[in-house]
């Protein structure tokens, strides 16, 4: 037997991106191949030049960019130098790509029956009405209830997932055999990420078709794909069989990555493998003493909005003094709601929430600010670009809950206290005249927790704190969180949808869906022998390493 | 069905909450007619020489002597009525005279508007294609030199080249030149209606009345339609679902008219509603470059002249045509964007 050509060959890929500052150069020089029906995946953090990469692959690139050096041969025609007819001819029919954010990779006023249909006759000269049986037949294949309704329904009305099934049906309507997914998955529930991925990967099989799997999730790629690259500043720094590039990474980014990455049984203190380990001095603090009054109490706590709908339905629970408790569920299960009336940005419509013995919960929303409380419950919000006003610099920032709240005023002692809140939160001094947007996604993280820990508050609500970060960048912020916790005694209210962080983070955690709360209890024994069919599914739908070892022994056999 | 009578109960929603508005338009109006400075009685008297006691009769006569509060109640009354008063110029109801010079300015206006979305939606994606390109400079130069030149500048250029020039316009005097027979009066419109009796002379010469005005009036909108058009463009050809188009291979027509056009023109429809009422309002000076005969010019004359009852009815008109297109571009937008019907 010889060995097949490559479908993909990729030899010494350079892509330059032309900025006002001068040409950036995104891919420096990568080589790969892919065999027919292979999958691969491509691994890095942001920046790393893995979707350039792949846009690099389909010629999708913006403007600005240009492939400078290299060549791409696709079934042995150089794709750097095809012509634009050709190249619309082999786009959808020998070469598609799935796109993040599912809603807006679909176009907004067109119904999606319509836009399958569009893709469909791209390439072949069939009628407008097989055109829409076809993509009705794909709306079936990509797994869509009631196909013939959402045939005519627009991207607004469907969820991401479902979304995101109609960009897979567009992708497969011309049967490529190349299919790139840029990070499918970003940005939707961990129980849909499993069912699209599921289906992706099972209509790559049933089709014979190659997958690229670009993804910043070393665990996503590790389960859906048999080989994976990594990517680090534009270049390949290891390529190695999935699981073994888990176990045993060669390379000393690989190797910061994999630990970076939380699993199920990954500790906050094994993160970062750097030297600049921020835990070693604190120990845990003490468990707190039966009978100490909690921290905070929530009793049935309800949120009706305007239209009816119930967001938040009989929620109750309390935090003890240095008590760490995890929130999680899936959008819409109104752990937003509830952690944004719990930290008072946000009326609620019945029940009663205690601070420190005190209620704080017949003070309306919008009084909060003047309450006392408010420096004692301090808020770090999800998104570090947008939570950090534009036009303050990293000292007003952290200086502006010091004025307001403590009513200091500029001078020595409040610019004191700004160091030694930036201090804390390993945030260089030299940094704090720096304005957001000249400072990196995790500098910013770091500026938001010191405005949250400058009036020294009794409890912190993190809302997705680490959603937006990369996985090194995480691990560094989580330690930061757990040791401020451990010094300081402070309570966290911890809302994420990522269950292995708050596995790791949290002491007790609390699973909500629609509203109401399905399962709750101590994190370890939650995750490990969940009780409800929900709580198994959320975890079940987490890769980790056994599993995805277990599922390719099964399916290798 | 769902999305139309969506679109209507939004459009009667919006069209309610604008009546308090017309309301203060017209109390409004009326308070700045009499604060401004001329008195009608003295203005329509028979002559400057004219005695006080005849100059207190026509006041009398017109209900001036009454106080401010009670005419404007008398005024209100009649409104309500339908009724907005005679005007001492023509002598006739001002409800008749608007209802007689409306048609031409509706005329002149939608003409003028159809022209300027005519160029200016290819010039604007044609800019956006190629960003920093030729073509792109050229238009903006275009685009600034309809907004710089006056319309009476570029109206009176127009006359020259095309009448006295080339000769190929008729005199620029009012809508038909006088030995057309005119149309029975069906829509006012006088293409519409000379269309409808089949005299295609008549047309043609109605249409070559209209020409120049309208291009005249274009000229000076095409640069607010294009330059929104080249940034919704823009905005459109770099979005994602564009690049999903290009990754299924669409076709190059198809990305750039079903994809990205039609959802840059939202934005169009709003800036055109807007253009579409400033223009009817402000085009008095094209209106009387060319001796329209439209509801403009009527009103500037009788504002000129102190006439009160012409003008109030003119903002009241006004008014209400930019409430009513304002419904109008409510209604396209609810057609164009199935996502505006559900808020």
């Amino acid at each position: 037997m010889t060995t097949p050509k490559p479908l993909l060959d990729i030899e010494n890929l350079q892509v330059t991106f032309s900025t006002r500052r001068g040409p950036v150069e995104a891919v420096r020089g990568i080589s790969l191949s892919l065999a027919e029906g292979e999958t691969l995946g491509i691994v890095g953090e942001s920046g790393s030049g893995k979707s350039v990469t792949g846009f690099a692959m389909t010629r999708l690139l913006d403007a600005s960019g240009k492939i400078s050096g290299g060549r791409i041969s696709f079934r042995d025609r150089d794709i750097t130098k095809m012509t634009s007819a050709s190249l619309r001819e082999m786009h959808g029919s020998a070469m598609a790509m799935i796109f993040q954010n599912p809603r807006g990779a679909l176009n907004p006023i067109r119904a999606i029956g319509q836009q399958i249909a569009d893709a469909i006759l791209a390439h072949r000269k069939i009628s407008a009405s097989e055109a829409r049986a076809e993509s009705l037949e794909l709306l079936r294949a990509v797994k869509i209830r009631d196909p013939e309704k959402r045939m005519n329904a627009y991207p607004h009305e469907l969820s991401g997932g479902m979304c995101q099934r109609v960009m897979i049906a567009m992708a497969i309507s011309s049967n490529p055999a190349l299919l790139i997914a840029d990070e499918p998955t970003t940005g939707l529930d961990v129980t849909t990420q499993k069912v699209v991925m599921d289906l992706l990967a099972s209509i790559a099989a049933e089709r014979g078709m190659a997958t690229i799997l670009i993804t910043h999730d070393l665990g996503l790629a590790a389960r859906y794909c048999r080989r994976v690259v990594v990517m680090e500043q534009g270049k390949l720094v290891e390529e190695a069989d999935a699981l073994t590039l888990f176990r045993s990474p060669q390379h000393p980014y690989t190797k910061r990555l994999v630990a970076a990455s939380p699993t199920a049984t990954s500790r906050v203190e094994d993160l970062v493998t750097d030297d600049e380990k921020l835990l070693v001095p604190v120990a845990p603090p003490p468990k707190p003493k039966h009978g100490t009054p909690p921290l905070l109490e929530v009793l049935d706590l309800v949120k009706r909005f305007d239209d009816g709908t119930v967001g938040v339905a009989n929620f109750s629970m309390s935090i003890a003094p240095g008590e760490s408790v995890g929130l999680v569920g899936e959008s819409g299960s109104g752990k937003s709601t509830t952690s944004r009336m719990i930290c008072r940005l946000l009326d609620q419509t019945e029940g009663t929430i205690n601070f420190n013995g005190q209620s704080i919960s017949h003070v309306p929303a919008r009084d909060f600010h003047r309450a006392p409380q408010r420096r004692e419950i301090q808020i770090v919000f999800q998104d570090p670009n947008d939570s950090l006003n534009p036009r303050f610099n990293a000292f007003d920032c952290i200086a502006h809950p010091l004025i307001r709240l403590l009513g200091m005023s500029n001078g020595s002692a409040l610019r004191q206290r700004v160091a030694e809140c930036a201090h804390r939160v390993g945030l260089p001094a030299d940094l704090l005249e720096r304005f957001p947007h000249q400072l990196s996604g995790g500098q910013k993280a770091r500026i938001g927790i010191a405005r949250a820990i400058a009036c020294r508050p009794k409890l912190l609500v993190l809302d997705e704190p680490t959603a937006a970060l990369d996985v090194s960048v995480q691990a560094v912020v989580l330690q930061l969180l757990e040791r401020l916790r451990r010094e300081d005694n402070l309570s966290f209210l911890f809302v994420s949808h990522d269950l292995n962080v708050v596995r790791m983070m949290c002491q007790r955690t609390i699973v909500l869906r629609n509203g109401a709360i399905v399962e709750q209890g101590e994190s370890h024994q939650l995750f490990d022998n969940p009780q409800t069919d929900y709580t198994r599914e959320l975890v079940d739908a987490v890769p980790h390493i056994e599993m995805i070892a277990a599922e390719k022994a099964a399916a290798g056999a | 069905m769902t999305t139309l009578g969506a679109t209507a109960i939004r459009a009667a929603r919006r069209f309610a909450s604008s009546l308090p508005a017309l309301f203060g338009v017209l109390i409004f109006t009326f308070l700045l007619m009499r604060v401004l400075p001329g008195d009608p009685a003295v203005f329509f008297a028979s002559g400057p020489n004219s005695g006080k006691e005849e100059i207190e009769t026509i006041r009398k006569q017109m209900g001036l002597d009454k106080p401010v509060p009670q005419q404007l109640f008398l005024y209100l009354y009649d409104v309500g009525r339908g009724n907005l008063g005679r005007s001492l110029m023509t002598g006739q109801n001002v409800t008749k005279d608007l209802r007689e010079r409306l048609p031409a300015s509706l005329e002149l206006t939608f003409s003028a508007l159809l022209i300027a979305l005519v160029l200016a939606i290819p010039l604007g994606v044609l800019a956006a294609l190629k960003p920093g390109s030729l073509v792109d400079h050229g238009v903006r130069l275009f685009c600034a030199l309809g907004v710089c030149v006056p319309t009476f500048v570029s109206g009176l250029l127009l006359i020259y080249i095309f009448y006295y020039l080339f000769g190929v316009s008729p005199d620029p005097t009012g809508r038909v030149d006088i030995f057309t027979t005119l149309p029975p009066a069906h829509t006012g419109f006088l293409l519409i209606d000379f269309a409808l009796a089949g005299d295609f002379d008549g047309w043609w010469a109605a249409f070559k009345q209209l020409i120049l005005p309208a291009c005249t009036m274009a000229l000076f909108v095409i640069a607010p339609l294009a330059r929104i058009t080249r940034a919704s463009m823009l905005a459109s050809l770099g979005s994602d679902f564009v690049r999903t188009a290009r990754s299924v291979g669409l076709s190059w027509w198809r990305i750039i008219v079903t994809y990205a056009l039609r959802n840059a023109i939202l934005p169009v429809i709003t800036i055109a509603g807007i253009v579409f009422s400033t223009m009817l309002g402000a085009n008095v000076l094209v209106e009387k470059v060319f001796s329209w005969p439209g509801v403009a010019s009527y009103a500037l004359d009788a504002l000129l002249s102190s006439d009160y009852a012409p003008v109030q009815g003119f903002v009241l008109l006004m008014a209400s045509v930019f409430v009513i297109v304002n419904l109008v571009v409510d209604v396209l937008y609810g057609i164009a964007d199935p996502r505006i019907s559900i808020g």
